[in-house]
């Protein structure tokens, strides 16, 4: 709004020179601090995670396996699942991006509930040592699934103690979903209709109510699992009288949702970038608003399409598989209004740009490849091998990590309050495309002429496509060091940023970078529809 | 309400706009509670139409009396601590806090009353399913099951409780800082909505331990 805050240095007015004490970070209750400190802590066990990937890849360089046992690779990919998903994906964009720009793209000076807000991060902390300690005791072998009775009645690994982290961390999403619904309901600014609101807040208003309504679910299964392991009796033990189906029905109606809950908020992103990029308006606002919220309920009759194959009956499989295929028609309407809006746009091929434009390539395959995951016949084929795990990475990996990775460019000037190396960044987009595409698409290959998952050792034939693959998670390592080395680098020596490097539109755009601790000087007034950018002949006459 | 004289947090616009903004987190956080119990009532139901017979055993072991007198207690405390809420509307503070305490002592009341004496009993019986489960024969599997929903279901609710009883006494210690006001007690919405809520899973609960299956 007004120009004059640009202005200013506003260096004593920015909510990072707001106290410098551990303290004055650790018991902050700004929405803003609170992102950075997950920033942190994502970070961390995005490595951690990684690093368990990493591992796995080395051992399957050489078919007999190169460490030692089956024992230990079972624990590696149990570990990589468990912190990917519960400490890295499901979070990720949402407590670190979204914490730091709901409240400034409403206009608000913070979010409804600001100690639930922190809050939501002690607990995630908190879940986090439970989760390490379970690892240093010896990890669980179990896979990220859990599946009962494996996990209740058979295996020795921590199974408890991993079942109470996902917990804590699950209280931890409730009150961030909490808080984005109560805030974007309520904290909207002065003319900001919901039909105004970005795309990126529809789409973590719509991750919110999955997180809200999918999350307690998952914690009452993982209470019976452990409830049922702690006392040797059986709800889900067949010996006892239970039902193991129960628990996937239960897992999945959870989990299935999980995946929207990663996936949406990168569509959000995205969906910021395009039309930034592009100097033009979102093509069809409203169908990308409404194809959020129609995957989110979708999201929620599609899980019995992971138990095909568990003896469910013919009839349900067949409904979970058409249900499966209508998440394609929302997802596919995002894709072509992304491309529409490329469309005769004025193209700017910076690094979030770059980012996005992979997400859309990467995630496209991936979407597409669930199509042949959720029909009947060909999943009986594909089901458990290579196939299913390079789908899922092309989505959650090429899709929902580079968009995590183009919003962290994109709004790395506001909130650091630096720019990025430019030539850097491009260079990292480029090599975790090239290395992403090299390490998964092998295993489309590989799951397509039958190599099953989760096996530390494996036919001599496969040996050329894993070592490819191996080959490629090398590029994709390298590739995802390289932002931490340079944004690190560029906290320190980066060119300081103006308000809005990036000329988007948005009012996180129209406050100092970095933010005031207040947000705004004054409250802002909304009288235009978002991404109000001029028509791309207007910019390529000036540019 | 006339909201000038009161104060509110940086981030809303007035103390109306808090109060309703606490209100409707309330609302949806008790959203989330739903999905929680409802998990823990599907995988009862559920388990109970595939061990029909070894569930009605389990529950024909239980302690309908007790159970009867807890649901009156815990009806009767919400009830009360509704007419609370009435009192406060109308600003008699004096009237709240007598409200919140015998409320809160019904709440003690039932937990002594489930935990002090029933689950004493159950455990005396041998009803907890461990190795020295009291039901055995083709009865005892179910019966088992039965149970472990029992003490799951019944553990889960008395910690609600507990977090309630703190919420009250919390609502009671305000209270008689002279804190609410015919103008301001959005707190007491609050936990009343919450309080209430305990009550509600109370009453699923009640029927599925103590009615079904338990016969003439």
């Amino acid at each position: 709004m007004s120009e004059v805050v640009i202005e200013t240095p506003g260096a004593a007015a920015s909510y990072l020179a707001n106290g410098v004490t551990l303290r004055s970070w650790l018991l902050t209750t700004d929405h803003k601090r609170i992102a950075v400190l997950y920033f942190g802590t994502i970070t961390f066990f995005f490595f951690i995670g990684g690093g368990a990937a990493a591992l796995l890849r080395y051992n399957l360089i050489l078919p007999q396996g190169m460490i030692g046992s089956a024992e230990t690779y079972n624990r590696l990919f149990t570990l990589h699942g468990v912190v990917m998903v519960w400490f890295f994906l499901v979070p990720a964009v949402p407590v670190t991006l979204g914490n730091f720009l709901v409240p400034l793209m409403l206009g608000a000076r913070d979010l409804a509930f600001p100690k639930l807000n922190l809050l939501s991060w002690y607990l995630f902390v908190a879940a986090g040592f439970v989760v390490l300690y379970a690892l240093f005791a010896g990890g669980v072998d179990t896979g990220w699934t859990f599946y009962t009775p494996l996990t209740s009645a058979y295996t020795n690994g921590h199974v408890v103690a991993t079942a109470v982290a996902i917990i804590v961390a699950g209280f931890s999403s409730i009150a961030t979903g909490l808080n984005f619904i109560v805030t974007i309901h309520r904290l909207r600014a002065p003319g900001m209709t919901w039909y105004r609101m970005p795309v990126f807040l529809w789409s973590l208003y719509a991750t919110s109510v999955i997180l809200v309504l999918a999350t307690p679910v998952l914690a009452m299964t993982l209470l019976l699992l452990a409830f049922e392991r702690i006392f040797h009796i059986g709800v889900f033990d067949p010996s006892l009288g239970g039902d193991p189906l129960l628990f996937q029905h239960l897992f999945w109606f959870y989990s299935h949702p999980a995946v929207y809950i990663m996936i949406l908020p990168g569509f959000g992103v995205i969906s910021e970038i395009v039309p930034a990029f592009s100097s033009k308006r979102l093509f069809g606002y409203k169908f990308v608003v409404w194809a959020s919220m129609a995957i989110a309920v979708i999201s929620f009759l599609v899980w019995g399409h992971h138990m095909f194959v568990a003896g469910t009956s013919l009839y349900s499989a067949l409904v979970f598989s058409i249900l499966s295929f209508m998440v394609a028609v929302p997802s596919a309407i995002k894709v072509f209004n992304w491309i529409g809006t490329m469309h005769k746009g004025f193209i700017r091929f910076d690094a979030p740009m770059l980012y996005a434009i992979g997400f859309i390539g990467l995630f496209t395959t991936g979407g597409l490849t669930g199509l042949f995951v959720a029909a009947l016949a060909a999943d009986v084929h594909l089901t458990q091998t290579y196939f299913v795990v390079a789908h899922f990475h092309y989505v959650m990996v090429g899709g929902m990590v580079s968009a995590y990775f183009a919003g962290l460019h994109f709004w790395w000037p506001k909130i650091t309050g630096r720019m990025y190396p430019e030539m850097w960044g491009r260079a990292g987009a480029v090599i975790i495309f090239i290395g992403f595409n090299l390490t998964f698409f092998p295993q489309f290959i590989l799951g397509y002429l039958g190599m099953p998952r989760r096996y530390h050792s494996y036919p001599p034939e496969f040996e050329v496509l894993n070592v490819l693959s191996s080959a490629g998670a090398t590029i994709l390592a390298m590739g995802y060091l390289l932002p931490l080395g340079y944004l690190t680098w560029s906290l320190f020596y980066g060119e300081r940023a103006s308000a809005n490097p990036w000329n988007a539109t948005g009012l996180e755009w129209q406050t100092a970078s970095p933010p005031l601790t207040d947000n705004f000087v004054s409250t802002p007034t909304v009288t235009e529809p978002p991404y109000n950018y001029p028509p791309p002949e207007v910019v390529h006459r000036h540019a | 309400m006339p909201e000038a004289s009161l104060t509110h947090e940086f981030q809303y616009s007035s103390a109306r706009h808090q109060a309703e903004t606490a209100i409707s987190g309330m609302w949806l956080f008790l959203a989330t509670e739903v999905l929680f119990f409802g998990a823990l009532f599907l995988t009862w139901i559920y388990s109970r139409h595939w061990n029909q017979a070894g569930f009605d055993a389990g529950a024909r072991r239980t302690d309908l009396a007790i159970g009867t007198i807890n649901t009156v207690i815990l009806l009767a405390s919400s009830f009360i601590f509704s007419a609370g809420l009435a009192f406060i509307e109308a600003g008699n503070t004096r009237r709240l806090i007598q409200c919140c305490a015998i409320a809160w002592l019904l709440g003690i009341g039932f937990l002594i009353l489930k935990f002090g004496i029933e689950w004493r009993e159950d455990f005396s019986k041998h009803l907890f399913p461990g190795p020295d489960f009291a039901i055995n024969g083709p009865l005892g599997g179910g019966a088992r099951i039965f149970f472990v929903f029992y003490f799951l279901g019944t553990a889960v609710h008395g910690l609600h409780m507990i977090g309630g009883l703190v919420l009250v006494g919390w609502i009671i210690l305000r209270a008689r800082r002279d804190e609410f006001s015919f103008r301001y007690y959005t707190p007491v919405c609050v936990v009343g909505l919450y309080w209430s809520f305990v009550d509600m899973v109370w009453i699923v609960l009640y029927p599925l331990i103590y009615l079904v299956g338990r016969g003439p």
